[in-house]
This record gives C-alpha cells, sequence and structure tokens, in this order.
C-alpha cells in the first residue's frame, strides 16, 4: 500500500494540482515517486515516496553467513559498490579482531577510489540527461569502461564485484592492473576539465542550477546529508579525512567544498572530488606495498557475541554497516545506513518554491540510488 | 521531345512556363475551361510538394541522428540500406503497423485534430519557399507574413494535443509551447523586418533577388541572422528550447499519450519544420538558391542542411533552458535587441 501524500485533494485550491512524477519517470533514477503539489509549474510541495523496491536486505543478511552477505551490498549501490562492502567487511573484521594486510589495504583504497570515480562519472552523465543535454553520457561513459575493464580484471565484475572478502582479497591484482591505471591516470584529469567545461560550466547550466536548491549547512546536519551534498553546502566532513579508515591517513588529497550551498555547487563538488580521486589513485599505486592480500580468517566464521559499526564514505556520503553477532555463523542482526534516504529526505526542505525543471536537477545534484533508499 | 535538362535544372522558370502555356493551349483546343487546368496543375504541386516533405523528413532524420553519433562518439544508423538511409523508413513502417491507442477520458475531437493541426501548418508553409530561379508554387507578394501567419498555427495543434490527452505532464507540455511560441514569434518577426525593409518587399523570390551577387543579409544584418536562428530554433521546439516535450521532465510532454500514426505525424511535422526554419533562415538571409556554378536547388539545399548542421550542433551540446528563463530571454534580451537592431537599420538605410 504505498504512503498516502501529506496533502490532500479536497484541501487544494483551484489553482494547485497533484503530480505523481514516478514511479515510473526517466528523472527519477529507477523506482522512486516523487509527488508533487504544483501551481502552474510552481512546487508548492514535495513528497518523496521511498520503498518501491524494497527487498529486506537487512533481514535476508541475518540467514546468511558472513562471508556470504558481502555481495548483498553489491545490490545496494551499484555504483559505488566496492565502498559499501567495505563498510560491511570493515565491521565484521572489528568484530572478529582480523589485522588486514597493508597490500589489501592499498587494494581496497585502489578500487574503492575508482568505484568512487566510476559513481561520478555515471552521475555527471545522468545530470547532463536529466538537464536535457544528451551528449556528456558518451563522453564520460568513455572513460567510465576504461574503469571499468580495470576493475573487472581486478574483481571479476563490472558493476557488482564482490571484490571484498573478509581479511582482504581472495586473489591478488592482476599483472597489467598497475600499467593500464597509469595509463587510464595519464589522460583522466584533463577530460574532467573538459567535461566540466562542457555541462558544469556552460552557460545555461549555470544559470539553471546557481541559487536553486539552496541548503543550509545547519538544516544539512540536521537532516544527516552527507558526502558531497553536504560538501556542497560548506562543511568539510568527509570520512576519509575526518574519520580515516583503513590506509586513508597516508595520502595527501584535498577535499572539495564549496561555499555555494546551492545545486550548482553540488556538482562543482563531485567533479573536484574526481580529481581528487585521482590524486589518491596515484599515490596509492604508488606506494602499494608487497605482501600477502589476506590475513589468516578461519573458514568458518563465528564472531564472539557483540556488536560493531563501521562506516565508509561512500561515492554518496556516510555509508554504515551495523553487525551485531550472538556467536553463530550468522549475524543475529545487520543495519546499514544509506546516505542516499537521508539526503532525499531533505528534498522537502529544498525544493519547495521551485519549478518542475528544477526538482530533476535538484534530485539529480542530490545523486540518489534508489535500491539504497529502499533497502 | 528531349527534355531540357540542363535548362530545368539552372533556370526551370522559362521551361516551366513553356510548358504550361502549351498545356494551357492543347487544353483550350478541346474547349475545357482552363480553371480545371489551374486546380490540376495545384495538385500536382501539391503532390510534389509533399512527395519533397516525406522523402526529405526520411533524409532529415538519418541525417539529425549521424550528426548527433558523429558528436557522440557513435556510429549512429547504419545498418538498414546503404549507410542506414533507410532506418527512418523502417521506423516509419514500424509506427504504422502500431496500435493507434486511445487513452481513457481524452477529448476526442482535439485529441484527434492535434496531429494534423501541427502538420498542415508545416506543409502549407512550403507554396512561398523559393527552392530555385522560379521554383516556386506560389510567389505571393505576402510570403512573409503568409509564413509567419500560417506557422503560427501550429501552436493550437500542440495546445490542443496538451488539453485532448487528459495526461498532466501533455498539459503543462501544451502550455509551454504556447507560452514558448507566442513569446519567440515577436523577436523572429522583428528579426525579419530589416530584411523586409531592405528589399521593399515581403515576396520570397524577390527577396532572394535581392541578394543577388552575394550581398547576403546575413552579412548586412549579422544581429538579425542569429536573432533569428535563436528564435527559430525555439518555434520548431528543439533543444536547448525543446520544453515542450522535455523529456527528463514532462515524460514526452504534448505527446506523451499519442502512438502509432498521430505519433509520427507530429514526429514529421517537427523534421519539417527544422527543415523550413532552415530554409526561410537560408532565402531571408543567406541568399537563398544564389551560387556559382552548381545548379540553384543544390545550393538551395546545401545550405539549408548547413543551417540544419548548425541547430542540430546546438541541440546536441547544450542543456535545456528552464521555462522562466525562456521568457525573460525571450522578452528581455531578444526582443529589445531585435527592436534596437530594427531601428539602427531603420536609421541608417534612412541616412545612407
Amino acid at each position: 500500500m504505498p504512503v498516502q501524500a501529506p496533502f490532500e485533494l479536497e484541501k487544494l485550491s483551484n489553482k494547485e494540482y497533484i503530480l505523481n512524477m514516478g514511479p515510473q519517470h526517466p528523472s527519477t533514477h529507477g523506482v522512486l515517486r516523487v509527488v508533487l503539489k504544483l501551481e502552474g509549474e510552481l512546487v508548492k510541495d514535495v513528497f518523496p515516496d521511498v520503498g518501491y523496491i524494497h527487498s529486506g536486505v537487512e533481514k535476508l543478511c541475518e540467514n546468511r553467513t558472513y562471508p556470504a552477505i558481502v555481495p548483498y551490498l553489491d545490490r545496494l549501490d551499484y555504483l559505488g559498490a566496492v565502498n559499501l562492502e567495505w563498510a560491511y567487511v570493515l565491521a565484521v573484521e572489528k568484530l572478529c579482531g582480523i589485522q588486514v594486510p597493508e597490500r589489501a589495504e592499498y587494494i581496497r583504497v585502489i578500487l574503492a577510489e575508482l568505484n568512487r570515480v566510476m559513481s561520478h562519472l555515471l552521475w555527471y552523465s545522468a545530470f547532463g540527461m536529466d538537464v536535457g543535454a544528451l551528449t556528456p553520457i558518451f563522453y564520460a561513459f568513455r572513460e567510465r569502461e576504461e574503469i571499468i575493464a580495470l576493475v573487472e580484471a581486478a574483481t571479476g565484475g563490472r558493476l557488482t564485484h564482490n571484490a571484498l572478502r573478509i581479511g582482504g582479497f581472495r586473489n591478488d591484482l592482476p599483472k597489467d592492473f598497475l600499467p593500464g591505471l597509469s595509463r587510464f591516470l595519464s589522460s583522466f584529469e584533463k577530460k574532467v576539465d573538459e567535461y566540466e567545461a562542457l555541462l558544469i560550466d556552460n552557460v545555461i547550466l549555470t544559470a539553471r542550477t546557481r541559487g536553486v536548491g539552496v541548503l543550509d549547512p545547519e538544516l544539512a546536519v540536521n537532516y544527516g546529508v552527507t558526502g558531497p551534498s553536504l560538501r556542497g553546502s560548506g562543511p568539510a566532513w568527509d570520512l576519509r579525512r575526518t574519520a580515516p579508515y583503513s590506509v586513508y591517513g597516508k595520502f595527501d588529497f584535498r577535499v572539495p567544498v564549496s561555499e555555494g550551498r546551492d545545486t550548482w555547487s553540488r556538482l562543482k563538488v563531485r567533479m573536484d572530488e574526481m580529481r581528487e580521486s585521482a590524486k589518491i589513485l596515484r599515490q596509492a599505486a604508488a606506494a602499494l606495498p608487497a605482501g600477502e592480500v589476506s590475513a589468516k580468517v578461519p573458514r568458518v566464521l563465528k564472531p564472539a557475541p557483540g556488536e560493531a559499526y563501521a562506516r565508509v564514505e561512500s561515492p554518496r556520503g556516510e555509508f554504515g554497516a551495523w553487525v551485531v553477532s550472538d556467536g553463530t555463523e550468522r549475524p543475529y542482526r545487520v543495519k546499514f545506513r544509506s546516505p542516499s534516504f537521508s539526503n532525499l529526505s531533505v528534498l522537502r526542505e529544498i525544493a519547495v518554491g521551485c519549478n518542475i525543471a528544477d526538482i530533476i536537477a535538484i534530485m539529480g545534484s542530490l545523486d540518489l540510488v534508489i535500491p539504497e533508499i529502499d533497502r | 521531345m528531349t527534355l531540357p535538362l540542363k535548362e530545368l535544372l539552372y533556370a526551370p522558370a522559362a521551361p516551366l512556363a513553356a510548358f504550361a502555356a502549351k498545356a494551357h493551349a492543347l487544353w483550350a483546343a478541346r474547349g475545357l475551361p482552363s480553371s480545371v487546368l489551374d486546380l490540376l496543375f495545384q495538385l500536382a504541386i501539391a503532390a510534389a510538394v509533399s512527395g519533397f516533405i516525406t522523402v526529405n523528413a526520411l533524409f532529415i532524420i538519418w541525417f539529425d541522428r549521424k550528426i548527433a553519433a558523429l558528436m557522440q562518439l557513435r556510429k549512429g544508423p547504419n545498418r538498414v540500406g546503404p549507410f542506414g538511409l533507410l532506418q527512418t523508413l523502417a521506423d516509419t513502417l514500424k509506427l504504422l503497423s502500431k496500435e493507434d491507442l486511445n487513452p481513457r477520458g481524452i477529448d476526442p475531437l482535439a485529441f484527434w485534430l492535434a496531429p494534423l493541426l501541427v502538420f498542415i501548418p508545416a506543409f502549407a508553409v512550403f507554396l512561398v519557399i523559393p527552392f530555385g530561379d522560379g521554383l516556386i508554387a506560389g510567389d505571393l507578394n505576402i510570403g512573409i507574413l503568409y509564413i509567419l501567419a500560417i506557422s503560427g498555427l501550429s501552436v493550437i495543434g500542440i495546445l490542443s494535443a496538451g488539453w485532448g490527452s487528459n495526461n498532466k505532464y501533455s498539459l503543462i507540455g501544451g502550455l509551454r509551447s504556447a507560452a514558448q511560441m507566442v513569446s519567440y514569434e515577436v523577436p523572429m518577426m522583428l528579426a525579419i523586418l530589416p530584411v523586409v525593409m531592405l528589399t521593399g518587399s515581403m515576396r520570397m523570390g524577390a527577396i532572394v533577388d535581392a541578394q543577388a551577387g552575394y550581398g547576403w543579409f546575413a552579412f548586412m544584418q549579422p544581429v538579425a541572422f542569429v536573432i533569428f536562428l535563436i528564435a527559430g530554433n525555439a518555434e520548431v521546439n528543439r533543444a536547448p528550447f525543446d520544453l515542450p516535450e522535455a523529456e527528463s521532465e514532462l515524460v514526452a510532454g504534448f505527446n506523451t499519450e499519442y502512438s502509432a500514426m498521430k505519433f509520427s505525424l507530429f514526429f514529421l511535422a517537427e523534421y519539417t519544420n527544422l527543415f523550413l526554419t532552415s530554409a526561410i533562415a537560408v532565402s531571408l538571409f543567406l541568399g537563398g538558391w544564389e551560387g556559382p556554378f552548381l545548379p540553384p536547388v543544390v545550393w538551395f539545399l546545401l545550405k539549408t542542411y548547413f543551417v540544419i548542421t548548425l541547430l542540430c550542433w546546438a541541440r546536441w551540446t547544450f542543456p535545456r533552458i528552464r521555462v522562466d528563463q525562456l521568457m525573460q530571454f525571450s522578452w528581455k534580451y531578444l526582443l529589445p535587441i531585435a527592436l534596437a537592431n530594427l531601428l539602427l537599420s531603420a536609421a541608417a538605410m534612412k541616412l545612407l
């Protein structure tokens, strides 16, 4: 039974009407329903109705052994899969007290950052489509395809990588991975500059997104908005810097922020983040230590009763995994904290008063992935 | 009788007139009224124009897709026929074989008439398009006025499509279109006026003749040319002005509920309008069919496709403009600039 929108038909003035955007709509990026109360083209109220592809992942996890849960994380955020796997794996490793070899940590950083770039490139393409520019997708996908080929060589999967194991990796990186990575990085930043000039700095797009969907930092923090969407409003909150996990403390990179607070600032932050990810990738590839890629992990994992929470900076923001063990080989409870859910919840605050086209741009700038919202 | 092929290609006015005179003489010899023959001639011209529209639409859609593919690192249609030229034909046949859906709650008259109301003006404007020296279906002395008046009618079709579909997306699309076309007709008209002033005639043939010898109005009136291109692009509802069908916002805008033949009429009208806008731009600003060596028809088509390429380039590069900015752009920028340009040209003509 879908949730009823909080505005009733009888209470509409004769100028207002309700528009059901989604669950099947080209720009809601999946099965998201957004109920709009409109006056002409003016948005008087917004109500995002989530849950259309709720799949009960958290409940499913209670019936899986610890290692068998990893692939489910890929299905939540199919664009930043490695980051999500990482949060869960980190939590289990914390629970079991497993020390991951340094080489594995570096490889995780490389894969996670590649994933972040992949995700941002897809966001760039999709955002272009949202605002009516149909060409950027083809350029961004050229770069994205190169990354996918790299990650596929390393993990075997193009989108749902199932890359991480508790304790490290199953296999080391393939021989030609690092040369391929440096080949990719040699031209990547130049391409990002071009893409930024093509779409983000375009005069029409700037006019459309400047001053639209203004998100105050206090409001963002109150709603738990994280990731680039938060950093577009000012706070330099990036878990890779503020609460470094793994080996992120060793890298020299900038946390891009913008004081603009509007839709355009969020776009700019994401473009800058791709450049910073390239920096991290370069450093990680140069400093990649030799050694094992996996810790000694028992075949059947039975953590002692207890709980652990771990969080990572996914491409969309703070992703957290909370794992409770009751001493058996299956978790007692798993809970995920997904960034898109919090990011979407702020929509109602920032989108009222704009018009239909702006709603699309604002949702695009929040970079929503629906399965991650619905879980 | 051998056909004077070369003459027909380069200067068809004389042989066509000779043919008409001969036919009239033969007709009169049989004692038949000449008005019937005139009607037959008109019908033949209409048939020729509709044949041209159909074949040209097949080509122009292919052309647009190839341009898009070129810009988007793709190959574009390349399977059906040589270079994929017959792809549009295959698509059209597919559309014809589709079920003609009538959604519940439509306003049948508005819904059914809309595609025709959009297509007929596009068809009718061809009357005054000079394809070559003397190759003009009817060189009206109010050619420009006729173009503006008739092409302005298509907004009724789009509006009735939006209203009749019983769909909120369609309705928003239709209303957007009405606002857009009314707003952009004004600067478009003001951009054409200097050309009319320079020529002293509204007759399309006379305007082309006035540009003989490379006195193209695009050089004399660059501002008007650019304004005409922008406003013309807005008139045909193509990106960055594709708000009436803005896919990412309104699903498909005014033609959301249309399928099969009715949809293909909208589609045909859009591309025919694209050709028309370019053809009018060529006739008014780029010297029409004038050009050395090649036959006038070839020059005309070459120039028209050049303008089409420009419009496609814009379409595949820019993001969509927002509806309030669309209005502002027309009324706050294009209109004052066009007015200033008109005043300046008038002053310059008085002084020189």
